[in-house]
């Protein structure tokens, strides 16, 4: 029989106010195997903690219970504490009498005796504790990025800045995101492409960090620390060590009609391209949906004129694997498809345009080298107007129920670039509220508004409609109650944003959680923003949430911080509960083996006595203690009830159970 | 009936959540008859929740209002100012003590001049 002592947190007025909780160290007291119970203002103070470290010495405790928050939250504290006192950590067993009881019940007195319940369970469990020992593992000291936007750049610098191994696996031919298609950023409006180009030419000629462009992430094994990933380097059909972007095959090429991404699908490329100018790496690409080669056999005039002999129509997906301490997941985000929104007239008017589309006409390398001239007819646009939240915060089913948060910046940005550029040109913008919140940035608005003398008009679009070619805009104006009706040459869009869809692959790939709106959870909202509740993976950029810029650069390079940290230690320590085998018991059916979901279980041949002098080859489970990770999957599948989990048996689950139905 | 009791009771025939409404204005922004009307959709939403219910019951717009329900088609909120409308227009018709219609009397009365409008709202409203 142990000898446990059990202590009541008030956590303030958290759990005292809704539970009585010394009547439940009260009652706790006569419980066999209690030698000690105790309540205090706050048990994880230093306090508190001492409070627990002299019963365990006064008292001879064996074990301890802790009625308190979430284990989520403190169970380490304590488990330390106990620890200090020369108890074993893992004969500590947290009550949840705060998230799972007095923050969810109203009624003092029900919640007062769930929560002796609750305590009685944990008193169950601990009962049938033994102490455990934690294990070792080693860490590989190389991290995985994968996206390869500004995201990825700044986590995949600093992480090598530091002196560790990066690669960046980024799914596009180069590297750079879409922050290499804006035209300037917003509130200092710099240019982006120069103060992004730079960062990723860093990339290229830092020897610690490895670029696998046009490469995805295939399959993810192993754990913190330990990850073994396959990546697929998708065939670019040109050789990346031979290239020297020189362009002559794009001067080449006769299949000119495939789309150009990169500009928005504003106008084409040719089907072998380098997608822009200071492409990183600088190396062409062969679209096999567009490249006559590849599609009829005739054709071959890029590998015809290539100097250096860097096509290969031959070349196919290649893999590689390889192993990683850490992973940044920096995926990204597009413009949300506006099939559910034929009242701006999108799909039908030319002159209808998303703001990312907006950004590339604006740009320099863009279609209309800079000048802006809208689509339908090359005209200089004398109206335009901007149509806010196209897609946010729109619960009806047809868009996103959040605010994609960057788009009253950039409008106010487009619409400040526009009457400066253009002084002649009306801008309208039509809002529902303006969100500027960020150092200058309701300044920077207030400067479109005062300075450029651009027209915001509180109220939102019903309808666009083409009437002779003009572009006509039907709102509300709700501040002088009327509707109105703009004759627009052009209109802008400012497009909600969603994750990069191929963000839910990589979450189950890493078993990381996803939300409703494909953004990955972080571990905590407020404590571990940047890291995912699976160790060892953290997150970057629009992947996690909405952000701009700034947010995002900052929340990478707070990645890297994270990766380093871990990257830095030698040895992991691991968790030792983990699953177990009777080996009497196991009949060697691979059930286990086909669940496990890190590949800890193996299956080995081993030899029994029968007595009598006879003995028996008998194929049973084997578990990698480095690699179980403690999930019980395997336990719950075993026909025998042979496999186990250490600080979690089976019999303690059943003592549980029966504590809590006894009442 | 008490205004609070009111309230609720046009809340309840609307079958519509005002509080989910933002107040963006698009279901103003695209109703045809708005210039016909002296309460504009988006209003009919405000004014309701803010227990309004005077200055709904006596406006002239609830005979303006189509039903074309291009509101309720456009609205980002899953709100539907139509519906409000209705059943404003609904709570004036029965305290005017002139709902002895039954939908069943509808076809012989029916004549082409009839808008076909005014059927499809009574169709809805009898139907409730």
């Amino acid at each position: 029989m142990q000898r446990i002592g059990v202590f009541i947190c008030w956590c303030g007025s958290n759990i005292a106010a809704t539970v009585d909780v010394e009547k439940v160290a009260e009652v706790i007291r006569s419980e066999p195997g209690v030698v000690y119970s105790a309540n205090y203002q706050y048990m994880c103070s230093e306090n508190g903690q001492q409070l627990i470290k002299n019963a365990i010495r006064e008292h001879n405790l064996t074990a301890v219970v802790i009625g308190s928050c979430s284990p989520r939250m403190h169970e380490a504290t304590f488990r330390k504490a106990a620890e200090a006192a020369g108890l074993n950590p893992y004969m500590v067993e947290i009550a949840n009498i705060r998230e799972h009881c007095s923050w969810i019940h109203k009624d003092r007195e029900e919640a007062t005796e769930k929560a002796v319940i609750l305590v009685r369970t944990a008193i169950a469990k601990v009962n049938l504790d033994a102490p455990l020992q934690a294990g070792e593992s080693p860490v590989v000291k190389r991290a995985l990025v994968i996206g390869g936007g500004i995201a990825g750049i700044q986590a995949a610098l600093d992480i090598a800045e530091a002196g560790f191994e990066v690669d960046i696996v980024e799914k596009n031919p180069t590297i750079g995101g879409r922050m290499a298609q804006l035209d300037k950023t917003f509130p200092t409006l710099d240019c982006s492409a120069c103060i992004l180009t730079p960062k990723m030419v860093d990339c290229a000629q830092n020897e610690k960090i490895d670029i696998l462009s046009y490469s995805e992430v295939e399959e993810v094994k192993g754990f913190v620390g330990n990850f073994s990933v396959k990546i697929r380097k998708k065939a670019r059909y040109v050789d990346e060590t031979k290239c020297t972007g020189c362009k002559v095959c794009m001067e080449k090429c006769p299949s000119r009609k495939g789309l150009n991404e990169f500009n928005m699908n504003l106008n084409n490329r040719t089907a072998i391209y380098i997608p822009f100018a200071q492409a990183i790496p600088n190396v062409a690409v062969i679209d096999p949906e567009q490249c006559i080669k590849l599609k009829t056999g005739k054709c071959g005039i890029c590998q015809k004129f290539c100097g250096v002999g860097a096509i290969d129509y031959t070349m196919k997906d290649e893999f590689i694997e390889r192993q990683y301490g850490a992973i940044v997941v920096a995926t990204g985000f597009r413009p949300i498809k506006l099939d559910n929104f034929n009242e701006y007239g999108y799909a039908d008017n030319k002159d209808v345009i998303t703001s990312l589309e907006l950004e590339r006409l604006m740009n320099a390398a863009g279609p209309t080298d800079g000048v802006l001239l809208r689509p339908s007819d090359g005209k200089h646009p004398k109206v335009i107007t901007f149509i806010q939240c196209v897609g946010s915060r729109d619960t009806s089913g047809c868009g996103k129920p959040y605010c994609s948060k960057i788009c009253c910046m950039y409008t106010a940005k487009h619409a400040m670039l526009i009457r400066e550029k253009y002084p002649d040109t009306e801008v309208h913008v039509f809002y529902i509220d303006v969100r500027t919140p960020g150092k200058n940035y309701d300044e920077f608005y207030r400067r479109a508004v005062e300075q450029y003398g651009v027209d915001y008009i509180k109220g939102m679009v019903g309808k666009v409609y083409n009437e002779n070619g003009t572009l006509m805009v039907q709102g509300s104006n709700l501040i002088d109650n009327t509707q109105v009706t703009i004759p627009s040459d052009l209109v802008v869009l400012a497009t909600a944003i969603e994750p990069e869809p191929s963000v839910r692959r990589i979450a189950t790939l890493l078993t990381a959680s996803i939300d409703t709106n494909n953004f990955l959870t972080e571990s905590h909202a407020k404590l571990r923003p940047v890291e995912s509740p699976t160790a060892g993976v953290y997150l970057a950029g629009v992947c996690q949430g909405p952000k701009d810029i700034p947010e995002t650069v900052s929340q990478a390079s707070a990645c890297a911080a994270k990766v380093i940290g871990l990257l830095v230690k030698d040895k992991l320590k691991t968790n030792p509960c983990i699953a177990h085998p009777d080996e009497m018991m196991c009949n060697g059916c691979s059930q286990c083996a086909n669940v496990c979901a890190y590949g800890a279980i193996t299956y080995v041949e081993k030899e029994f006595r029968l007595g009598g002098g006879k003995t028996e080859v008998r194929r049973v489970a084997s578990v990698n203690p480095a690699v179980c990770q403690g999930c019980g999957a395997c336990t719950v599948t075993c026909p025998s009830g042979a496999m186990d989990l250490s600080g979690f048996s089976s019999k303690q689950i059943m003592s549980e159970v029966e504590a809590i139905c006894k009442m | 009936m008490t205004r609070e009791e009111q309230k609720e009771n046009i809340l309840r025939l609307s079958g519509t959540d005002v509080r989910k409404c933002m107040k963006c204005g698009k279901c103003s922004g695209r109703c045809p008859a708005f210039a016909e009307m002296d309460i504009k959709p988006h209003q009919f939403v405000s004014l309701l929740a803010q227990g309004k219910v005077e200055t709904l019951l006596a406006s002239k717009a609830i005979w303006s209002c189509l039903s074309c329900m291009a509101c309720v088609e456009r609205c980002p909120r899953g709100v539907a100012p139509a519906a409000v409308v209705e059943a404003v227009r609904d709570t004036v018709v029965r305290m005017q003590n002139a709902n002895g219609i039954r939908a069943e009397d509808i076809p012989p009365i029916v004549d082409e001049l009839i808008p076909q409008q005014l059927l499809v709202s009574a169709y809805r409203k009898y139907n409730k």
